[in-house]
């Protein structure tokens, strides 16, 4: 317990603010627990009659890899948050629509595994560094050069119940304090022996892989049911991010979590908790393709004032915006495409045409502004656009695929681009190229369904900087969103705000990005969504009825769901998207 | 290796002790007679590698008419005249899509990489041939394979395990320089040898992580199970390094590890950014074939459906091969040429960047073969067919190279085939459907 003994109250405080695995562990149960900072209060008792949840839906036993984020959070948790790594996981395929959905199905390849072993290396490094030994490792050694196995013992148990996320085995135990003894007994350095240990852990299959185990629901005969550790870090995945902290092993070790009553309060502590924003984070960048950022870049002869600070800066602002008005103020979610609140920074208010801010700072567009809600942020419009222009096209698509969960066909190989390429014709707008494009019948199967609303953007560049002309001709933003009309960007995101996929799609999403996977059958999702709506369209009520339904826990043989696939017009040929 | 060697022993001899710090050729008294054989008689190692560049090219502009060696020079392949008689072009292969849709910039290069056509864009039908030879030769190596891209994305990769494991590229040359040449790196001409006992006791730990990788199979589905058995490999490959670690190796006259990279070229797309990124890449994957690190490598310098861009340009690569007009006077797409320009310049880069390392009595180039490809023939239009490759290298001899190879409109696997047996498998056949064939591209072989 020297951590707490010693460590200062700043950095108390700090720890305090991250969540730190052995703070919560042996002496800050308060620090992420129930008591920390509510920010979602307990359910009240909602109005209305509530339906049952159908019976029948359960996911497959999962074997996720943990991503790259979960993995840093999990150190950041169970050994401070200055334990950061630096480190690039391989990508894992989008499936689905998820990168979630991906990690059900990854493979590690050589590389892959080596670049675990230089990461566990670093980590263990670290943690056993002389300014970091006594805060994090509860005991001393008898003596620094050599092996003390009581000391290794009571640290590789404590820090493998977190990092294995259940109670370590003896055996596995004894294995890892023979290891770290006879490293410390080699390397004549008590520490060093214990860095062995911890790299090993670390590359350990059951703690890369997140491997669900069942059990038969004494309640159900038939059924079967997450064990109390997989739901745990089910639970914790999904809402965190990260590895089950100590209240929650607990929670697993007691079976509390298993009972409704136990399950409830530990949802509730988890949606009250600090930490669901990294989680919720993490879920809208992975709905949002956010991994796009990572490689996008403006050109610079084009948009000199889209930098690398830039890019960073605009995936920032949506998802400050998204947890400020899902989480933070517990807004309906719809309202996020039509909301004017957002954060400004420094590099962003150039490109807005804003005064410049010192820092990240609360902004609220002004109401006759041509910007309301996502669509409008520079996020949205430069991601989907191309290095030196706009695309009405590749914006219309991501509104459907993205936000609508409606895939677009990819474009016909025989596509006829006669049309953009005719040399006699003079296009001196966007709208006009796409529209004479939709004139040829085969294109415009698919590309009424994208560009009616990718043109309502283009008052915003490649850059998502506002304009009103292009070339010096003005632009006409108006646009229609299957059957609703709109004259502006402003009228779209009131569109997509009353459009029924809208919340469809990310009860979806958030569905499959909590259990691992597409649900089985659209019932489950209709309940979900029915909920969802009886309840405002708030997110952490979502979370709640996803994560306390029965379905979040049960476990079947099957094989995997694929998800239907349902284009945006499941008749329509083809889009170029290359527009 | 280059094993049973010891030239850094009669070097320090020669020159009295002194230090030796660059590196050179292997001695004749090392080789054969005619310097293309190690002097036990032994062949020298020979690696393989690919590289790949997005959106094919225009026929009128790119297929040389004289078919065979000594083929002219034409306006997209320009910048290869320096190194035309390291390579054969190979034109007018086709890619057969059979009863599935032609995928839009996936088909073409799935079918050459993987010799099956894919049924969907997540499709990955089958492991790369890359993949093939590694497990036929690159065990013996530190890395497998090692995979880059001059994109800076990191998911831009051609080599792939299996369909749920893409062998992720290097994407920033700092990062590869210090995976390649940082701590880890042994210096195989370094004077002293000191094993690390860091290692030997990271090794021994890996043996209770295996016995973890067996209990949790034991309650794993068919398809989890093979996962798992790809980690344990993977464990086994760490055990190979650490065991590589532990042992002296053996003096590569050819290795001299390059200076650090102080910074990572800027994040971007534009055809100067991607070019420079893929010289240092390069630079660096040359290098750390010489000094026998891995023996299979992969370059590619663009996406399939290529987004690099020209400077004040609006559109990206891709894009302008739809949307650009033919120039009634040129014939061809002024534009969308110009970035296939800037691709054959870098592959004129690569294939002369192992011929810059002295290896035996001739060049590093003349031990390695690559094999090249892209997504399309003509990507304007989509095609599958009248689709261009190239090899470069001679294989240790075994490749006749400074070819022009008219395909017939023949199955684009063949060259794959053709690699592969050289790299030494046992193929009877390779691809399926019409993508099968057994036929090798003979005129290249010697």
């Amino acid at each position: 317990m020297r951590l707490f003994t010693k460590a200062s109250g700043n950095l108390k405080q700090a720890l305090c603010a991250s969540t730190v695995g052995l703070a919560t562990a042996f002496a800050l149960a308060s620090c992420s627990g129930p008591g920390a900072e509510t920010r979602i209060a307990a359910p009240a008792a909602k109005a209305g009659k509530v339906t049952a949840e159908p019976e029948g839906e359960a996911s497959p036993r999962r074997l996720r890899l943990m991503t790259q984020e979960q993995y840093l959070n999990t150190l950041a948790y169970v050994f401070g948050p200055d334990i950061k790594p630096e480190t690039h996981f391989a990508p894992v395929q989008r499936t689905d629509g998820l990168l979630a959905n991906g990690t059900a199905k990854a493979g590690v390849t050589d590389s892959q595994l080596e670049l675990y072993q230089k990461t566990a290396a670093l980590v263990a490094g670290m943690v056993v560094k002389p300014e970091r030994r006594d805060f994090l490792i509860m005991c001393k050694p008898a003596d620094e050069k050599a092996a003390d196995k009581a000391c290794a013992g009571k640290f590789l148990s404590d820090i493998g119940r977190l990092l294995y996320r259940q109670p370590m085995k003896p055996a596995k135990v004894a294995e890892l304090v023979e290891q770290a003894s006879a490293s410390a007994d080699k390397l004549k350095d008590f520490y060093a022996g214990l860095a062995v240990a911890i790299e090993a852990m670390l590359v350990s299959p059951n703690v890369l892989y997140i491997a669900e185990t069942s059990e038969p629901d004494p309640k159900r005969p038939g059924h079967q049911r997450l064990d109390a550790y997989s739901l745990a870090s089910r639970l914790s995945f999904f809402l965190w991010n990260a590895a089950p902290d100590d209240a929650m092993l607990k929670a697993a070790e007691t079976g509390e979590i298993l009972t409704d009553k136990g399950k409830a309060k530990i949802v509730n502590m988890m949606l009250a908790s600090p930490r669901l924003e990294t989680g919720m984070r993490a879920f809208f960048d992975d709905m949002f393709a956010f991994d796009d950022f990572n490689n996008l870049a403006k050109d610079p002869m084009v948009y000199p004032s889209f930098t690398g600070v830039t890019t960073g800066d605009a995936r920032e602002q949506t998802l400050r915006t998204v947890i400020d008005q899902l989480i933070t103020k517990n807004r309906d979610y719809r309202d996020l495409y039509t909301s004017r609140e957002t954060f400004m920074s420094p590099s962003l208010a150039a490109l807005y045409r804003l005064p410049s801010t010192r820092t990240w700072t609360p902004y609220e567009f002004p109401a006759d502004s041509p910007r309301a809600g996502l669509l409008t942020q520079i996020s949205f419009l430069a991601v989907h656009s191309h290095p030196g222009r706009s695309s009405p096209t590749l914006r219309g698509k991501a509104l459907r695929e993205v936000l609508l969960c409606q895939p677009v066909p990819r474009p016909p190989a025989n596509v006829d681009f006669s049309i953009v390429n005719n040399p006699n014709s003079s296009y001196k707008t966007q709208r006009d190229r796409v529209v004479a494009h939709r004139s040829n019948p085969v294109c415009a199967g698919c590309h009424k369904i994208t560009d009616p609303m990718g043109l309502a953007l283009e008052n915003f560049d490649g850059a998502g900087r506002y304009r009103d002309n292009e070339k010096g001709n003005p632009i006409d933003a108006s646009g229609s969103l299957d059957g609703k009309d709109f004259k502006d960007a402003v009228g779209l995101g009131q569109a997509l705000h009353d459009h029924p996929a809208l919340t469809s799609c990310l009860v979806k999403r958030v569905y499959a990005y909590g259990t691992g996977g597409p649900a089985k059958s659209d019932e489950t999702l209709k309940w979900v969504n029915t909920r969802f709506a009886e309840q405002g369209y708030r997110l952490p009520d979502l979370l709640r009825t996803i994560t306390l339904s029965q379905a979040f826990a049960d476990v079947s043989d099957d094989a995997p769901a694929q998800a239907p696939v349902k284009s945006a017009s499941a008749d329509a040929p083809a889009a170029n998207t290359s527009k | 290796m280059i094993n049973g060697l010891n030239r850094r022993r009669v070097l320090r001899g020669m020159l009295n002790g002194s230090a030796v710090t660059v590196g050179l050729p292997l001695l004749n008294v090392f080789l054969n007679g005619n310097g293309t054989a190690l002097a036990d008689g032994r062949a020298m190692p020979v690696r393989f590698g690919t590289w790949f560049w997005g959106l094919g090219m225009t026929k009128s502009i790119f297929v040389p008419k004289k078919v065979g060696a000594n083929w002219e020079i034409t306006e997209e392949m320009e910048s290869l005249k320096g190194v035309q008689k390291h390579i054969n072009v190979l034109t007018n292969f086709t890619a057969f899509r059979d009863t599935y849709e032609n995928l839009c910039h996936y088909t073409g290069w799935i079918i050459g990489r993987t010799g099956i056509a894919p049924s969907n864009q997540t499709d990955k039908p089958g492991e790369t041939l890359d993949v093939t030879v590694a497990n036929q030769i690159g065990r013996t190596t530190r890395f497998k394979t090692l995979t880059a891209t001059a994109t800076g994305d990191v998911r831009s990769t051609f080599s792939y395990e299996n369909a749920n494991s893409p062998n992720a590229p290097e994407f920033s040359p700092m990062a590869f320089y210090t995976r390649l040449f940082g701590p880890d790196f042994q210096d195989p001409n370094a004077k002293t040898f000191t094993p690390n006992p860091n290692i030997m006791v990271r090794k021994s730990a890996l043996s209770g992580v295996m016995d973890e990788v067996k209990e949790l199979n034991a309650k794993l589905g068919a398809d989890d199970k093979a996962r798992l058995d790809q980690y344990f490999t993977g464990l086994r490959h760490l055990e190979r390094q650490f065991e590589q670690q532990l042992t002296k190796p053996e003096p590569i006259a050819s290795c001299v590890a390059p200076k650090a990279l102080k910074e990572d070229p800027k994040l971007g797309g534009e055809a100067a950014q991607i070019a420079e990124r893929h010289r240092l890449m390069t630079d660096l994957m040359v290098m750390a074939v010489a000094c026998d690190q891995t023996r299979v490598f992969n370059m590619s310098y663009s996406n399939s459906s290529s987004n690099t861009t020209k400077a004040g340009y609006e559109k990206p690569h891709h894009t302008c091969t739809h949307e650009e007009r033919v120039d009634d006077a040129l014939g061809y797409q002024p534009t969308a040429s110009w970035f296939t320009r800037r691709s054959m310049e870098s592959w004129a880069y690569f294939v002369d960047a192992f011929t810059k390392v002295k290896e035996g009595d001739g060049t590093l180039l003349d031990n390695v073969l690559i094999y090249a490809n892209s997504d399309h023939g003509y990507a304007r239009v989509h095609s599958l067919d009248g689709m261009a490759m190239f090899t470069a290298g001679r294989a240790g001899g075994k490749i006749k190279t400074g070819l022009h190879i008219d395909g017939a409109g023949t199955a684009g696997t063949r060259l794959g085939l053709t690699c592969m047996r050289t790299m030494g498998l046992d193929l009877p056949s390779w691809g399926t459907k019409s993508n099968n064939t057994s036929k090798d591209v003979s005129e290249i072989l010697v």
